[in-house]
């Protein structure tokens, strides 16, 4: 116990103690990581598409309506929370990093409003997705409404080149 | 991306602290910072984990009121990383100022957070197991356990730190969100891993809601959406020898974050004790920022894909 107390008794060691602490910390962290990419690619290896999770959704939140629906305000709302929260592994203009998948895809536009509240409310935690539910319900449903209008983005861009559109819309 | 400054000039005579800033000044250079929707609570936890990849460092501090005794202000360094979407680890490290006495390295703690259920249930349950080292003189507060009361920390610093306790700690977070509400309950049995120690009981819980459910189109800083408020009670239920809510100490804290689109989250608490046994006043504030892709930087560091 004496030989704990003498040892921190030195500026020197203590920053030293710091330094090591750091040094294990990072080491941890990224021995975690690794860890959880490989549990991440065994993931991946079970056939399943990025997009399943959308499939999962209960009947019940199919049918769930959008309080926001063509509201403008909740758009531009719902453009600060994806900025905020979701592009971060989404991408800014929701075309997908490598930490996330693309929201401008045919599966996600095509899913109804209340299965993409459901998604984002639940999360793909398996797959590395958090829960959402720590946002108010409103603001999920603003997100949503937010995705939704990259739909006419992603048409009006279709009518000036229906090229680019035609190729994500087809990738098996 | 923020903007890339150094840390003021440390001096000479500590090389580990001019690396450590050297490390930090990299990180926050690299680091892409993203908002975070923080929960106000400092004791309790609710059962959302950090995002994966993300680093969150968070500082805290706890100025209390000792009779008896000089008052102190504790404070602790939080560095929580979101390993997967289901998995938090966790490093604290804690020291404190007695005032007319000294400021002292009290310990460590390395926690993990994991969440038990895929999907969003009426209760959530997630499991938390923290490992313990710290001396006698930690003031913490973190939580209250077994029979802890106010007089345990009237000691002077030099006899407190003598006591040295490793703890494993286990707790069952449960929380569920409806309409905005949180309500979180955390039931905790802690271990003196020094033999003959019983086994020690204590609790936490806590509710919160945002000011606002809605967003507003703009950034804004004092919108009522970046507000949460919220009340926590913890304290001790005793041990195995005498369990019970008496002969340990009491705790009930309104609480508040503010989140800032600078991704800054600054959270208050004034927590007042409940029984005689309990300090007067336990007045904390906190601030954290989230890096979001320290995991990929790390990754990079070691050699990792770009």
């Amino acid at each position: 116990m004496k030989r704990f107390s003498a040892w921190f008794r030195s500026p020197g060691r203590v920053a030293l103690t710091a330094v090591g602490i750091v040094v294990f910390g990072i080491g941890f962290f990224s021995g975690a990581r690794a860890w959880a990419q490989e549990e991440d690619r065994a993931a991946h290896k079970d056939g399943k598409s990025t997009y399943a999770a959308i499939a999962d959704a209960p009947e019940k939140a199919h049918e769930r309506k959008n309080p926001f629906e063509g509201d403008t305000q909740a758009v531009a709302a719902g453009g600060k929370l994806f900025e905020q929260h979701c592009a971060d592994c989404h991408g800014k203009k929701a075309g997908g990093t490598r930490k996330g998948p693309s929201l401008l895809r045919e599966e996600v536009q095509q899913a109804t409003p209340g299965t993409l509240f459901w998604v984002l409310t639940n999360g793909v935690v398996r797959r590395g997705m958090p829960v959402w539910s720590k946002l108010p319900e409103p603001e999920r449903w603003q997100i949503v409404t937010f995705l939704q209008s990259l739909k006419l983005h992603s048409l009006q861009s279709q009518s000036v080149s229906a090229e680019p559109v035609a190729r994500v819309r087809h990738i098996p | 991306m923020v903007a890339c400054v150094s840390p003021e000039p440390i001096r000479k005579r500590f090389p580990g602290h001019i690396l450590m800033a050297l490390i930090l000044s990299l990180l926050l250079c690299m680091s892409s910072l993203v908002s975070a929707q923080e929960s106000p609570y400092i004791v309790t936890y609710d059962h959302y984990l950090e995002e994966p990849g993300s680093l969150e460092v968070e500082y805290f501090s706890t100025f209390g009121t000792q009779r008896g005794g000089n008052n102190f202000d504790a404070f602790w360094t939080e560095f929580e990383y979101g390993t997967t979407a289901w998995w938090t680890t966790e490093l604290y490290v804690d020291g404190q100022t007695t005032f007319n006495d000294s400021t002292i390295f009290t310990g460590f703690r390395v926690e993990n957070r994991l969440r038990l259920l895929q999907r969003e249930h009426l209760v959530n349950p997630v499991l938390y197991i923290e490992y313990e080292q710290t001396s006698g003189a930690d003031k913490i507060v973190k939580e209250v356990e077994g029979h802890d009361v106010e007089s345990d920390y009237a000691e002077s610093n030099a006899l407190l730190r003598k006591e040295h306790d490793h703890e494993l700690e286990m707790k069952l977070l449960l929380s569920s969100t409806f309409k905005g509400w949180n309500v979180a309950v955390n039931p905790i049995v802690t271990k003196n891993l020094s033999p003959g120690e019983p086994w020690e009981f204590a609790y936490a819980i806590g509710t919160s809601r945002p000011l606002a459910l809605k967003a507003s189109p703009n950034r804004c800083n004092f919108c009522r959406e970046n507000f949460i408020a919220g009340v926590e009670m913890y304290g001790g239920l005793g041990d195995t020898r005498s369990s019970g809510l008496r002969d340990t100490s009491h705790y009930l804290a309104p609480v508040v974050a503010w989140n800032l689109p600078s991704d800054w989250t600054v959270r208050l608490s004034s927590g007042f004790g409940l029984n005689d046994n309990s300090h007067r006043l336990l007045l904390r504030w906190g601030l954290s920022r989230e890096f979001s892709d320290f995991g990929e930087i790390v990754g990079r560091l070691f050699g990792g894909r770009p």
